[in-house]
């Protein structure tokens, strides 16, 4: 399981790493100290099951990549962690407590902070107003309050502080008084991602940040997803780009036709006969529904990795 | 032809009674639709409960009108929340339906023969409901300038009203530049984005379905005082588009919108109308009838509207910045 990454990796991503080297790999593993513990979580729409899991934990404070096939079910699954969405069936934890069911909107109050795979830039609002947006606790937010400036706008301006380190850090810094419609898809991208962390959350869950960000802000963009974890929060990321999942994932966690096939540390999962099978299936369009089946059947974990 | 006249009453029109009652109704639209998004297509039952409960509170039941105005702007809390509970959780397009169903209802309820005790049936209910008000006028007598012409007592309702228009003006504009302004226009843009960030969206629309409907039951409230008299079938769906198009007009998410849009959009029909009926008394226009004149300046306004929406889509105070942002 050497990453090539060690090099750069700060205390606390030698500490998750360390934390993850003696937890099997095979699908639905339990990990030493778990930010969220899903059970049986099911979601169909009509005859398609989307999101079938039986078992997955994500450990705290380390970087998870979720990855698999188009059309697998990654951001239904996100969905229905986050309180968007509804499934038929299934429990989950986050911290310990039962969120099943939870309003989506009480989720992100309690560290449980979610991007968008399409994005959702507020167009009519600035880049600073989208920012400002994402900071908890606010007082001026509440109806009363926004009367009278002066209970919130000392508030108010540590925040704009806040966000504009933020901006920088993401190179938004020059756009911060211009319209978020103005921006390009991948400044979107960014923007939403640096919106989520103004609530200073403890999970962030990010769907395809890099989708349509320029290669150049890629790799400065890797750095700040491992200074958030060195920061404290834990991150859950979908993405395709296998690169980036090795070059910055602890952890991870496949997805194909809804089930979790494999899980494990990058290396290892990019060799697993299941992965390379669900993804060439979907490479190969004349093999697509061959490998499709003989996945569901592969997938059963003793037949691997016992 | 009259020039002179025909410009006095279109100002006359454009800064009087109706014209505030529909810049207020239009201030709360503002609130609803132009900063929070919410498609309220019922804006006229808000503005009807403000101006029947007035009337009853004053003369069904005989109480102070000082007792009656909280009681208005009450039940309009009330039907905000009839309106809002159960549509505010789903799609924007609910609320909408059920908001102009809600307004016809409640006008075919109060004119209806049942409650004809209460209500006054189709006669509606007439008599001294703004006395209490009048009763306070320091105006010694009419209002006359060249251009500006009102009875004692409209004057006074006049004063009141734009009065009353700059504070709940004020207030809006402390409003929509806090943090809580910045959550509901994150709302029209978006609202899963918002409630991604943490933000209980149901109450932030409610609160400002609440809040737009308690300015425009204000708008009723004026209504029924300064015109003595609450009649069931001016309180038609046409109010509520009226107030989408001066809204419009004068620009949405703008606090300067509604106030400019009501005075324009009155000054044009009162002007168009004026100019009309001159011309066809001076003989200019002999294939119009002066019976024909009403339903003409509608055509005639909802002509240059239509341009306006063409050439200036934003309405007047509007950023054409923003509405370029729109299909991305
Ligand atoms: N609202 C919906 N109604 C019907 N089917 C849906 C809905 N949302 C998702 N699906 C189906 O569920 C499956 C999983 O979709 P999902 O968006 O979760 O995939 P994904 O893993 O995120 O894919 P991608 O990598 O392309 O984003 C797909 O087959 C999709 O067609
Ligand atoms: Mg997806």
């Amino acid at each position: 399981m050497a990453v090539d990454t060690h090099s750069t990796l700060g205390p606390r991503g030698q500490a998750s790493q360390a934390a993850l080297s003696n937890v099997p790999n095979v699908p639905g593993s339990a990990k030493p100290d778990p930010i969220l513990d899903v059970h049986s979580v099911k979601r169909s729409f009509g005859g398609l099951t989307a999101v079938d899991v039986e078992q997955v934990q994500v450990q705290r404070g380390a970087i998870t990549a979720l990855i698999g096939p188009n059309g697998a079910g990654k951001t239904t699954f996100f969905n229905l962690l986050t309180g968007f969405d509804a499934p038929d069936t299934g429990e989950w934890t986050f911290n310990g407590q039962q969120v099943a069911g939870t309003a989506p909107y009480k989720l992100a109050r309690r560290g449980m902070v979610r991007t968008f795979q399409l994005t959702k830039a507020l167009s009519r609002l600035t880049v600073m107003d989208n920012m400002l947006l994402g900071a908890k606790g606010q007082t001026g937010e509440h109806i009363y309050a926004a009367f009278f400036p002066f209970l919130w706008s000392k508030q108010e301006r540590a925040n704009r502080e806040r966000a504009m380190e933020l901006l920088s850090r993401f190179n938004l810094a020059e756009k911060s008084v211009d319209f978020a419609g103005s921006l390009s898809g991948g400044q979107r991208k960014l923007l939403e991602m640096a919106r989520a962390l103004m609530s200073d959350p403890e999970l962030i869950m990010l769907d395809e940040p890099m989708a349509g960000v320029n290669p150049a802000l890629t790799q400065s963009l890797l750095h700040h997803i491992k200074d958030i974890r060195e920061e404290g929060t834990t991150v859950l990321f979908v993405e395709h780009d296998m690169d980036m999942v090795h070059d910055i994932g602890d952890w991870v966690i496949v997805m194909a036709m809804g089930q979790i096939i494999a899980e494990g540390p990058p290396g290892a999962v990019m060799k697993d006969q299941n992965v390379i099978d669900a993804y060439l299936g979907t490479h190969h369009d004349k093999e697509l529904t061959d490998s499709g089946k003989s996945l569901t059947v592969d997938s059963d974990p003793e037949g691997t990795h016992s | 032809m009259d020039i002179g006249f025909v410009l006095a009453q279109s100002i006359t029109q454009a800064l009087g009674v109706t014209a505030i009652i529909y810049c207020l109704a239009a201030i709360g639209l503002n609130i609803q639709f132009g900063y929070t998004g919410l498609l309220n297509f019922g804006q006229v039952a808000f503005v009807t409960v403000g101006a029947y409960s007035i009337g009853v509170v004053v003369v069904t039941m005989g109480l102070s009108l000082w007792l009656a105005i909280p009681v208005a702007l009450l039940a309009s809390v009330v039907l905000a929340l009839i309106l809002g509970i159960p549509t505010l959780r789903l799609r924007a397009d609910y609320l909408a339906i059920v908001t102009i169903a809600a307004s016809e209802l409640l006008r075919l309820v109060v004119r209806s023969i049942a409650l004809r005790d209460i209500f006054g049936g189709v006669n509606g209910i007439n008599g001294k409901i703004g006395a209490q008000f009048h009763a306070l006028n320091p105006l010694p007598e009419d209002f006359v300038t060249p251009y500006l012409t009102f009875s004692r007592q409209d004057a006074w309702v006049v004063f009141v009203g734009w009065v009353l228009i700059a504070i709940v003006s004020f207030g809006v504009w402390l409003l929509v530049r806090s943090p809580w302004g910045r959550v509901v226009r994150g709302i029209r843009e978006d609202e899963y984005a918002v409630v991604s960030l943490g933000k209980n969206v149901f109450v932030y629309k409610m609160q400002a379905l609440i809040l737009g409907g308690m300015v425009g039951a204000l708008g009723g409230i004026i209504w029924a005082i300064a015109k003595q008299s609450v009649q069931p079938d001016t309180f038609v769906p046409d109010v509520t588009f009226f107030t989408y198009t001066i809204l419009l007009l004068g620009g949405a998410a703008r606090i300067f919108g509604p106030i400019v849009g009501a005075i324009l959009f009155w000054f044009l029909l009162a002007g168009v109308g004026e100019f009309l009926s001159q011309a066809i008394q001076a003989g200019w226009i002999d294939f119009l009838k002066p019976t024909d004149v009403g339903p003409i300046r509608f055509i005639l306004v909802g002509m240059g509207l239509m341009s306006l929406m063409i050439f200036r889509p934003q309405g007047i105070f509007g950023d054409k910045r923003e509405l370029a942002l729109d299909g991305r």
